[in-house]
């Protein structure tokens, strides 16, 4: 077992992906020809050279990724808060303001380091940092120029101190402190959260074989050809649109945006007239009008009609076997066996004698699957033939007839006036008092045999 | 004496050339059948994508040319939670459309009338980082866990006295965190994604092991249940990036989709469940369709370098959202590809993002302590 740890600072993987990526847009700012201008910038009446301002930044940023200027401003804040260039007015402050402030690339610390000892030691370096430097010269060639002006700036300045060379230096480290040691309140952009990757080495055998084992089958698999299954998606997302509240709004209005609850009271659950939306959706797909309540009372009736209704009830009962306790499974398997399968049963489902035979068989070891062929074989019977002649049905058409169509609130109605929020029993208590009145029903000596409910 | 301690050495020296020569002879093999074993699964998986490219004629935004495009996009935060000490980690919604569960690093699991923005109970976990919490389907329980390597099922009680960890269940008993939890379509069970890379369905009631889903070569750090008729199946997402598909009665992996360049924090099916999102630490969001066995459409943008921690779809499925690491939300055009808007408000991480089910609203829960409601 592994101890988590958090990790503070370091390199984590998952942002290493994150700080190459920013590293190739600051590569790209510092480029010779499409890269950024920069010039002297004026502070009060010190002038540094070599700086950008932060309206610059934010130009170059949308102009070079098509975004919009509020997107750049996140963007090039984002590069200031990681450290990649660092402000040179309020240097306490890691924000990248849009004016003329100005700004700088920040080298890292390790590199100026080793270009200042090269340029003092004329060239006697430690092996190591030999080899250290010249990876850096390969990695950053361009800029390497930039580099070695800013060791050498230093390395001035701590010998004659001049202004300019003495904020830029200030500014630099104090930058580098702020995302290294961030004060209490500021976000610690090093922060990953949890370590991950837990060490699964000793694993590779297995892993390989289970690999193998995976894309042998896959090859074996029945494929479908892109167009097909891209035309799919189209038609879901047509068919839905106006089922969607996001992209079309919902009538009468979005109960997040006018704080007016009428669109879930005329949503819920067992309603007197449901919407049409609603009721249009429970011919979208058998899935559709099973998942809600009433639309599968609805389908139920429909069934009684037609003298076919075991075939939902046993649907239910499966669901309820699948879905239910594991203690129970035994007690409503038998349940099961004696109202749809047992011959001469109440409610006999009519199954081919294969799955017949198998289910069965099944039942003489139950478990909570034992039912899946059974259900599976009067689902599709009622999706084939049931379901499409429901939905010619007058039952339907009436039911679609008389749905509502909600009013659309507007909301110039209330400009002014803030709804009070009204709050909801919680499913929690309506639960709790559901439960109160069977225990009572119960110790009132009701029992009823015959369950009409599944 | 001599002649004992010269015996002595000889023997040692005698026993370690022995054991010498035994590894050398047991090491070779193993590395032989290790090489063997890679250069088989190489190849194979090369066959495989030759297999999935034969039948991909067109491409995703090549098909949605003729449908409209998206007009100007606008949400607004309409509501805001504040209640969390720490970053909010984990968040799910209630089958009631207004009510939700948060879960933070500080331990504690909240749930929420995000409409009226009351909290309505607070349990405080015995471990720090919370990652997984779920809202079971009746809405009269909640279920979190964590760095304690377990899932736990906690009754929403309305006795205001009552301590709701008194009633407390464990159920899911993991070797490492718990990163993801789920109920199925009842209260009786819990699917479980953990950081020991495996995924577990349990009973609640007995906290059983009903099965387990091996596969996985690191952390698994996310799953979806599939909305499909037959309900069997669900996807997970992990360290290793690869996302797999399983069979839950069977324990089998079905599918597997390897094409995301780093870890892979979300997952979650398109509405009609013939396909899946992905939203990975490489900053890009994919579409994978299951019949067509493949990666069909990649969400991302050369602006946007922060990886995603979270993604859902609006409910037609023709808007993908998702949360990154750099504190914006991304609206994605699923059909065409391109990015419809993007999203700022949070001061920190979005670590979770869900869609309500009535898809009305989107929440959002990040690490600057805040929840936000979206519409």
């Amino acid at each position: 077992m592994t101890i988590n740890t958090l990790a503070k600072g370091g390199c984590h993987r998952e942002q290493m992906a994150c700080f190459r990526k920013m590293e190739k847009v600051i590569v790209a700012m510092q480029d010779p020809d499409m890269g950024m201008k920069m010039r002297n910038q004026r502070l009060l009446i010190t002038v540094i050279p070599h700086a950008m301002t932060g309206h610059d930044i934010i130009a170059w940023l949308t102009h070079k990724y098509r975004i919009s200027e509020e997107e750049s401003l996140h963007l090039g804040n984002m590069l200031v808060k990681y450290g990649y260039i660092y402000p040179l007015k309020e240097p306490r402050c890691l924000v990248l303001r849009p004016d003329e402030s100005p700004y700088r690339f920040q080298v890292r610390p390790l590199t100026i380091y080793l270009a200042k000892k090269n340029i003092r030691k004329q060239g006697e370096l430690m092996e190591y940092e030999k080899e250290r430097y010249s990876l850096l010269h390969k990695r950053i060639n361009h800029t390497w120029d930039f580099v070695v002006m800013q060791a050498r700036e230093q390395l001035r300045a701590s010998k004659q101190r001049r202004k300019a060379d003495r904020i830029v230096l200030e500014c630099q480290e104090q930058a580098y402190w702020l995302i290294n040691r961030p004060p209490p309140g500021v976000n610690n952009v090093l922060d990953t959260g949890l370590e991950r990757p837990n060490n699964f080495s000793c694993r590779v055998t297995l892993v390989s074989d289970f690999i193998i084992e995976a894309c042998r089958k896959a090859l074996g698999r029945n494929r479908v050809k892109s167009s097909i299954c891209l035309e799919g998606f189209l038609k879901y997302s047509e068919q839905y649109l106006n089922h969607d509240p996001i992209m079309q709004g919902c009538l009468p209005s979005n109960p997040w945006i006018s704080d007016d609850t009428a669109h879930w009271t005329m949503n819920a659950e067992i309603v007197p007239v449901p919407t049409r939306l609603r009721v249009e959706r429970w011919s979208f797909s058998f899935m559709e009008l099973l998942n809600d309540a009433m639309g599968r009372r609805e389908f139920m009736t429909y069934l009684e009609k037609e003298f076919s209704a075991e075939n939902l009830y046993f649907w239910q009962a499966c669901e309820d076997i699948r879905h239910g306790e594991s203690s129970k499974i035994v007690e409503k398997v038998e349940d099961i066996y004696k109202n749809f399968l047992a011959p001469g049963a109440a409610r006999w489902v009519n199954i081919d004698s294969k799955t017949m035979d198998k289910t069965l068989e099944g039942i003489k070891r139950p478990h909570r699957f034992v039912m899946d062929d059974a259900q599976m074989h009067i689902y599709f019977l009622m999706k084939k033939d049931s379901y499409p002649r429901y939905l010619k049905s007058d039952l339907y058409k009436n039911m679609l007839a008389k749905a509502i169509v909600p009013q659309e609130t507007k909301k110039s109605v209330f400009p002014f006036m803030r709804r009070q929020r009204h709050s909801s029993p919680s499913p929690a208590q309506t639960a709790t008092q559901a439960a109160e009145e069977e225990g009572l029903a119960k110790g009132a000596g009701a029992n009823s045999a015959a369950g009409s409910h599944f | 004496k001599y002649l004992s301690t010269f015996i002595k050495t000889l023997y040692s020296t005698s026993m370690i050339f022995y054991s010498c020569v035994l590894y050398i002879i047991c090491e070779v093999p193993l590395n032989e059948t290790l090489a063997h074993l890679k250069t088989e699964s190489e190849t194979l998986k090369s066959k495989l994508e030759e297999e999935r490219a034969k039948l991909h004629d067109v491409e995703l935004h090549q098909v949605a040319e003729k449908v409209e495009g998206l007009g100007q996009f606008v949400m607004k935060t309409r509501r805001t939670l504040k209640g969390h000490g720490n970053k909010v980690l984990c968040m799910d919604w209630c089958k009631d459309k207004r009510r939700i569960v948060s879960s933070s690093q500080d331990g504690k699991v909240i749930v929420w009338d995000a409409f009226t923005t009351n909290k309505e109970h607070a349990v405080t976990m015995p471990c720090t980082w919370v990652m997984a919490c779920a809202y079971a389907p009746s809405g009269c329980a909640v279920a979190c866990g964590g760095l304690d390597n377990k899932c736990s099922v906690y009754p929403l009680s309305l006795d205001k006295n009552e301590n709701l960890a008194a009633k407390k269940k464990s159920v899911a008993m993991h070797t490492n965190y718990l990163s993801a939890c789920s109920f199925t379509n009842s209260d009786m069970q819990i699917l479980t994604s953990s950081g020991d890379g495996t995924c577990a369905l349990w009973d609640v009631e007995s906290g059983q092991l009903l099965q387990s889903f091996h596969g996985h070569a690191a952390d698994v750090l996310c799953l979806d249940l599939a909305p499909s008729e037959t309900g069997n199946t669900f996807v997970s997402g992990g360290c290793d990036k690869k996302a797999n598909v399983w069979d839950m009665r069977s324990g089998q992996c079905i599918q597997s989709f390897e094409t995301h360049e780093s870890d892979i924090n979300s997952v979650r099916y398109y509405p009609s469940g013939d396909a899946f999102a992905s939203g990975s630490d490489d900053a890009t969001c994919r579409l994978y369709d299951l019949r067509a066995d493949r990666e069909v459409a990649i969400y991302s943008k050369d602006s946007i370098i922060f990886g995603v921690s979270s993604v859902d779809f609006s409910l037609s499925g023709r808007l993908l959202f998702g949360g990154y690491n750099d504190y914006t939300i991304n609206v994605w055009d699923v059909l065409k590809g391109t990015r419809v808007s993007i999203l700022f408000g949070h001061e920190n991480r979005v670590s979770t993002l869900r869609v309500s089910p009535d898809g009305t609203a989107f929440c959002t829960g990040s690490w600057d302590h805040t929840l936000r409601i979206w519409a």
